[in-house]
């Protein structure tokens, strides 16, 4: 019975995993291994900062700017990728969060423009140098 | 000319246009939280003193919808706001508070002065609940049915012709 209960802690535990903490000092330094704060200055020069729009989080001084950094530093010096820490802001967020836009059906237009412009600009430039 | 060779000209103009008068407007969209539609997140507050925190775990106990209103003393808008926070807790719809990176005795003064419509409050100190939330900014309330679901986001004050509307969509997620 006591296996069971301790099972069933263990499965509900896994259904919800509790976020790892967030260290609030990790807003304002860079993390010991430089490694992961370069994996983490990557990801936080694409993410947005909700307060001072279009300015990165790696680049606002907003407080809350400074709260997402310590979330991104904290995760990654857990051991999570920083995609996963992404996807994570992008579920709260939405796809505004991220500098980089997703690759979907409903974003095929925003991928498919440049490519279609680049097409009819070379196709112009062959027929005027014919 | 023919108008054929026209168009390549009208469209670099059209394009002009459009650029002149979306380049120079500085963009300050509203950020909806993705969170509506899905549980609450997992988060544990400290309280105020002796007073008990808000954690996850105590919305959606089964009782019926409850309201979670991110403050701060810091917050003009907030004060706005007090008096219809107390017009929805007087409607019998349980609000719970979090204080968005405020310190105990600011908060203690910001309730004394302007009404204490919460039953928990949860200290967030660095912003994290916050962020869980998908929030961005105070004042924002959330509507959090029995279940635990986040079923309303609104943001920024909540004014007076609005507590009928936040009042009906409690009734709606009972």
């Amino acid at each position: 019975m006591a296996v069971r209960v301790a099972l069933l802690a263990l499965l509900l535990a896994a259904a919800a995993p509790a976020p790892p903490p967030v260290d609030p000092a990790l807003g304002r330094t860079p993390l010991a291994d430089p490694a992961a704060e370069a994996q983490a200055m990557r990801l936080m020069h694409e993410l947005r900062c909700l307060t001072c729009q279009n300015q990165s989080i790696a680049d606002s001084n907003a407080e809350q700017a400074e709260a997402m950094r310590a979330l991104v530093r904290s995760r990654i010096a857990a051991g999570e990728s920083p995609e996963a820490v992404r996807a994570d802001l992008i579920a709260r967020y939405g796809d505004w969060v991220s500098f980089r836009p997703p690759a979907r059906p409903d974003t095929l237009a925003l991928w498919a423009v440049p490519a279609l412009a680049l097409l009819v600009g070379g196709l112009v430039v062959r027929r005027l140098f014919r | 000319m023919s108008p054929a060779r026209l168009l390549p000209l009208l469209a670099l103009a059209a394009l002009g246009l459009f650029l002149a008068a979306n380049l120079g407007r500085p963009q300050q969209a509203t950020i909806r939280s993705a969170m509506v539609g899905k549980p609450v997140p997992a988060f544990a507050l400290p309280g105020l003193g002796d007073r008990p925190g808000l954690a996850s775990t105590d919305l959606g106990g089964g009782e019926g919808p409850v309201l979670v209103n991110f403050f701060a003393s810091w917050c003009l808008p907030c004060r706005v706001e007090a008096p219809q926070l107390k017009a929805l807790a007087d409607a019998g719809i349980p609000i719970h508070g979090i204080a968005l990176r405020d310190s105990p005795e600011d908060i203690r003064a910001f309730l004394a002065r302007h009404g204490d419509p919460f039953r928990r409050i949860g200290l967030d100190r660095d912003g994290q609940a916050a962020i869980a939330f998908g929030s961005s900014g105070v004042p924002e309330t959330f509507l959090v049915d029995g279940r635990g679901v986040i079923r309303l986001q609104h943001q920024g004050e909540i004014r007076p012709e609005q507590v009928a509307e936040i009042l009906r969509e409690a009734r709606r997620w009972r």
